[in-house]
């Protein structure tokens, strides 16, 4: 399903015809799978599931009662003068008080740990938009990021395709649990140096997207430490951080640095957004926050091409300012998440299939690769095209997150029911079960290849055992063509 | 055409008095730095446009030839120009004398005590927690320990970030923040500084808030939290594509489908221009044109723009010639032309471009193989007796070749809506409309926002009610407020659209040049209180004309302004 671009007779810019966006691999092309043919309990049980979106649904009844009972803030019927303003309000600076409102949100989800200043919150319309604006800021074209392996990604697309800034993997492996290490962030950067890169800054998402996991206190340092170094920046993207299923167990850099007494803290810059840890992404609401002047500056300056409307400033500006609402909504969204992972990492378990530890997220990171037919990128993409065909679920293959080793999946569970969720873990048992069979098969069916044999000749080779056999033979002999 | 010439010279020198400017800026503060021989984070924070440190640690070497190198910027490109008309004592003389008058000019400019824009439209006043970092004692540290040269430097930024603090410098920006600093309202500021340096329409904005109030009733926010399309709802752009074909009028339709919406013109006009060009390519464009279009064309995608010069003697109307001529002399220089930006009707000026004209600039753009944008967001703001013709309209007589034509809208001025951050890209090149759908995930409309204006928009009486009514309320102020400049003996030119007119001062203006012309602005700014904004910020080739925005004012209030711009005007006339 690759969208094709034909050479026009009135030619267009490299970057128009260029692929370093990304969307071609599995990661997008499922989706297309299920924007054609997606799941309805009643409708379309057969269809699609999507498993490939983190996207978070599990406390919409909050805010929609929250919306209810607060309607004066969702248009302007009763506030006439509010209207004049915001119809005209165009500073890129943003609302004052939608900034105060969401600097406080953001102390609010790291547990009053750490301050933010409004001053200091540079707004866009989403989290891409946050981290493309940041890149375009501290890098020229042809300069490197260094992003720890598995990454988001989208982040081809957010940070390379229009600055022209390369990404440097910084390879995190499965044995350490995809920890970032001193020296797995020093070889990254002998790299592209050795490619004659300039190397601007690391970039690091925290809770890490796909892993589903925060980062430690002690890897922090160790990151912060090295980026002081090399002198380059670093960039948090934390729009998972009140999505961290107890709060105790997340470090913002923001700590940190509040720790060190904002010590080199110009060299550091958060990205942060409501899509997740509030659920609303069709809002589109970014923010950089960054401890750098000039970079605050810029940002803003460059946020003309990304300004969110005046009318969602203002209706989030309420929402956010109140407290009441939010500390609930921020406590009973974690106990939801941790439940639907609870139930996610089980029922995966109950099929035999192991996940990282994580903490965080809308998602786990579910290793397959016990089960792969060979253990590299063609072998993982077989497994998640079967999935994909035999039992209509769309995940994510870790080889789209760039992942060094084969296997790795990243499964998202918020953006459901949990009666589709436990569809999807039965239809995943499902496959595990035939996969499983058919591994046994799989033997079988290439001797009926070589020897030519018939289906007949090899039920009567291993004797009558099963009817299960015969059919799993059929299925599998039919796959492989 | 010897006028031509002495034009193309000017603008070279302005361009090169902008990037002599910068230099001498870079000169001046490295200068700074050096004397002062400490390590100046404090005051790089409070010296504002320019304060990287250029001491890296890995690549201190390369590091050290950049910024040596900022000192021989200023007299490199001026040695460019002079190779090229010979002359060892030119190549001498006039950098000496360029030298000079730009540290006159600079410091000039630099002296009016009451210019804090730096202050005032930029909050982020180094925190605390910035200000106690520099203080630190770096020796006792132990990142600094690690370090072989024990003091460290600041993090790069990219080169973008140089390139803007230019531009927030010209007199538009100037004149944006002296306002929002000190605006004037009849009651509670009548001493303020009235704003006419801002295309927005406040004629309207009662009628839209009273549809709110009395049609929008239904929740605008069921069901839109989720992910929605990045290029738009399909709602909206069926409700966008009939707002357009009622725009424009006659048997002009558009087609959703070819619909990409975006948060703002500006947005849609950067996606253009990424999608089309390459860094270095250029676009022709009609001077004078809109101050922002050097940000939102120029900056992120580093395409550059090649203006096509437009004249009093011709109504400032665009011609082909001249174009042609534009084009060839690009081609010369080695510069890859991608195509044409059109506004129409026009900003600054307020004229339109006439059918046939539109169709001369199809047939230009095929016979060079380049694309057109049509910036058309001003298509519903008209008020003349002539008629706005859409480059649709033109497309719609053609059966072929119609993808290098892509049309710019948004709702921020004909519905007055600038806060919704609602644009529109119109494009006949699918490849085009593939990317731009691609590129709208950086620049999206919020859900609630395409869910209330998808609600206005598909009240088609309403629309139609309102765009009579804003027609004649523009016509009115406009002749209200041309009527008084002609009593001050300030004409104008004839204008049919847009939210300004596009007055003459030259008369006024002494001596006749951009000095001048950037005097008798610095007086209506800070004697008279009047924010306009001069020609020069629009790329405009003669001196001493101004857009002056009639949209932001009551009728009341063009007696006060006439009589502030009066004042100004008996001191330039008299003699001194």
């Amino acid at each position: 399903m690759a969208i094709e671009i034909v050479q026009p007779s009135v030619g267009l810019s490299k970057i128009a015809v260029s692929e370093t966006h990304g969307e071609n691999s599995p990661y997008f092309a499922g989706w297309k799978a299920y924007d054609e043919n997606p799941y309805h309990e009643k409708h379309n049980p057969s269809g699609v599931i999507q498993m490939g979106l983190a996207e978070n649904q599990v406390s919409f009844d909050l805010l929609e009662e929250y919306l209810e009972s607060n309607q004066e803030a969702t248009s302007w019927g009763k506030n006439v003068s509010g209207f004049r303003e915001n119809a005209l309000f165009q500073d890129y600076h943003g609302l004052l008080a939608f900034r105060k409102a969401m600097a406080s949100f953001m102390e609010q989800v790291r547990g009053g740990k750490a301050k933010f200043n409004p001053e200091r919150i540079v707004l866009t319309a989403g989290a891409t938009a946050a981290n493309e604006l940041l890149t375009f800021i501290l890098a020229n074209p042809g300069d490197a990021l260094l992003v720890p392996t598995p990454y988001y990604p989208g982040f081809d697309r957010d940070l390379r395709w229009r600055t022209g800034v390369q990404i440097v993997p910084i390879h995190c492996e499965s044995s350490n649990n995809f920890q970032i290490t001193p020296e797995a962030l020093e070889s990254a950067y002998d790299h592209a140096r050795s490619m004659n890169m300039k190397v601007r800054g690391v970039l690091i998402t925290n809770p890490s997207n796909p892993l589903g996991a925060t980062i430690q206190r002690k890897v922090l340092e160790q990151i912060l430490d090295f980026v002081t170094r090399k002198n380059i920046h670093l960039v948090s993207d934390e729009i998972y951080s009140g999505s961290v299923f107890h709060s105790d167990e997340f470090v913002s850099i923001a700590e940190i640095l509040e720790s060190r007494n904002y010590k080199d803290s110009e060299r550091c810059h958060i990205v942060y957004s409501l899509s997740k840890d509030l659920g609303l992404p069709g809002f589109r609401v970014g923010t950089v926050y960054s401890y750098n002047d000039q970079v605050v500056t810029t940002a803003r300056r460059m946020s003309s091409f990304t300004l969110i409307s005046s009318q969602t400033q203002f209706l989030l500006a309420s929402m956010l300012s109140n407290k009441e609402f939010t500390e609930k909504y921020i406590k009973i969204n974690r106990e939801r998440l941790r439940k639907r992972y609870e139930m996610i990492v089980d029922g995966l378990k109950k099929a035999g299939i192991e996940c990282l530890k994580g903490n965080a997220g809308l998602f786990c990171w579910m290793n397959l690769s016990p089960y792969l037919n060979e253990a590299t990128r063609e072998g993982e993409l077989e497994i998640w095209k079967k999935m994909m065909e035999e039992v209509k679920l769309n995940i994510s293959p870790g080889s789209s997150c760039r992942c060094s080793g084969a296997g790795w999946f990243r499964v998202c569970f918020a953006n459901m029911s949990e009666e589709t969720l436990e569809v999807a873990l039965r239809r995943l048992h499902e496959f595990m079960d035939r996969r499983r069979n058919g591994q046994k098969t799989h033997d079988l069916s290439a001797l009926a290849q070589v020897q030519s044999f018939s289906l007949g000749d090899i039920c009567r080779l291993f004797g009558e055992r099963s009817k299960d056999l015969k059919s799993d033979l059929i299925s599998s002999l039919s796959d492989s063509r | 055409m010897p006028e031509e010439m002495a034009g193309n010279i000017a603008q070279q020198k302005a361009s090169l008095l902008s990037q002599a400017t910068q230099s001498l800026r870079d000169f001046r503060y490295s200068q700074h730095h050096h004397t002062a021989g400490t390590f100046p984070v404090a005051q790089m924070t409070q010296t504002g446009p320019r304060r990287i440190q250029n001491s890296g640690m890995e690549d201190e070497s390369r590091e050290q030839s950049q910024s040596s190198s900022t000192g021989m910027r200023l007299i490199v490109p001026l040695q460019g120009i002079v190779q090229g008309r010979g002359g060892l004592i030119l190549g001498s003389v006039i950098p000496c004398a360029m030298f000079y008058f730009l540290q006159f000019y600079l410091k000039r400019r630099r002296s009016p005590p009451n210019l804090p824009h730096e202050q005032t439209s930029n909050p982020p006043s180094p925190s605390h927690s910035s200000s106690n970092l520099t203080e630190l004692s770096r020796s006792a540290s132990r990142s600094s320990l690690l370090l072989s040269r024990g003091s460290i430097g600041r993090p790069h930024v990219s080169s973008r970030v140089h390139s803007i603090a230019k531009s927030n410098d010209s007199p538009y920006n100037i004149g944006l923040d002296k306002v929002s600093a000190d605006p004037y309202d009849r009651l509670n500021n009548p001493n303020g500084v009235i704003q006419l340096g801002l295309a927005e329409n406040r004629l309207t904005l009662d009628l839209i808030e009273n549809w709110i109030t009395e049609k929008l009733n239904e929740s605008i926010l069921s069901g839109i939290a989720t992910y929605q399309p990045f290029d738009g709802m399909t709602e909206l752009k069926v409700a966008m594509a009939g707002l357009m074909s009622q725009v424009v009028g006659r048997t002009v339709t558009f087609d959703p489908s070819q619909i990409v919406l975006t948060s703002g013109a500006t947005p849609a006009i950067e996606i253009l221009c990424f999608a089309l060009a390459d860094p270095g390519n250029a676009f022709l464009i009609p001077a004078p044109y809109y101050p922002g279009f050097d940000r939102d064309m120029k900056w992120r995608t580093g395409v550059e723009l090649i203006p096509v010069h437009c004249r009093s003697s011709d109504n400032f109307t665009l011609s082909i010639p001249v174009l042609d001529q534009a084009f060839n002399q690009a081609r010369k220089r080695g510069q890859k032309i991608k195509g044409i930006l059109l506004s129409n009707p026009s900003n600054p000026v307020g004229n339109l471009m006439t059918r046939e004209t539109l169709f001369s600039l199809l047939d230009f753009a095929r016979e060079k193989n380049i694309h057109i944008i049509s910036d058309e967001l001003f298509a519903a703001s008209t008020f003349g007796d002539e008629e706005f013709v859409s480059m649709a309209e033109i497309i719609d007589s053609e059966d072929t070749d119609k993808d290098r034509v892509h049309i710019v809208y948004g709702l921020s001025k004909d519905l007055s809506l600038p806060g919704f951050r609602v644009g529109v890209i119109y494009s006949y090149n699918e490849n085009v409309l593939t990317v731009s759908r691609k590129m709208t995930r950086f620049s999206p409309v919020s859900a609630p926002t395409q869910r209330l204006v998808t609600s206005m928009l598909s009240d088609t009486t309403f629309i139609k009610n309102y765009t009579e009514i804003n027609r004649e309320r523009l016509r009115n102020m406009y002749d209200l407020f041309v009527d008084g400049l002609k009593d001050l003996g300030i004409r104008c030119t004839k204008s049919s659209g847009g939210l300004y007119c596009w007055c003459d001062m030259s008369g006024l203006i002494r001596p006749y040049n951009e000095k001048g012309e950037l005097d008798l602005w610095d007086k209506l700014l800070n004697v008279a209180n009047i924010n306009i904004t001069p020609g020069s910020s629009c790329h405009c080739i003669e001196p001493g004309w101004f857009r002056c925005c009639f949209t932001t004012l009551d009728e009341t209030d063009i007696p006060v302004v006439i009589e502030r711009i009066r004042l100004v005007v008996e001191t330039c006339k008299s003699p001194s």
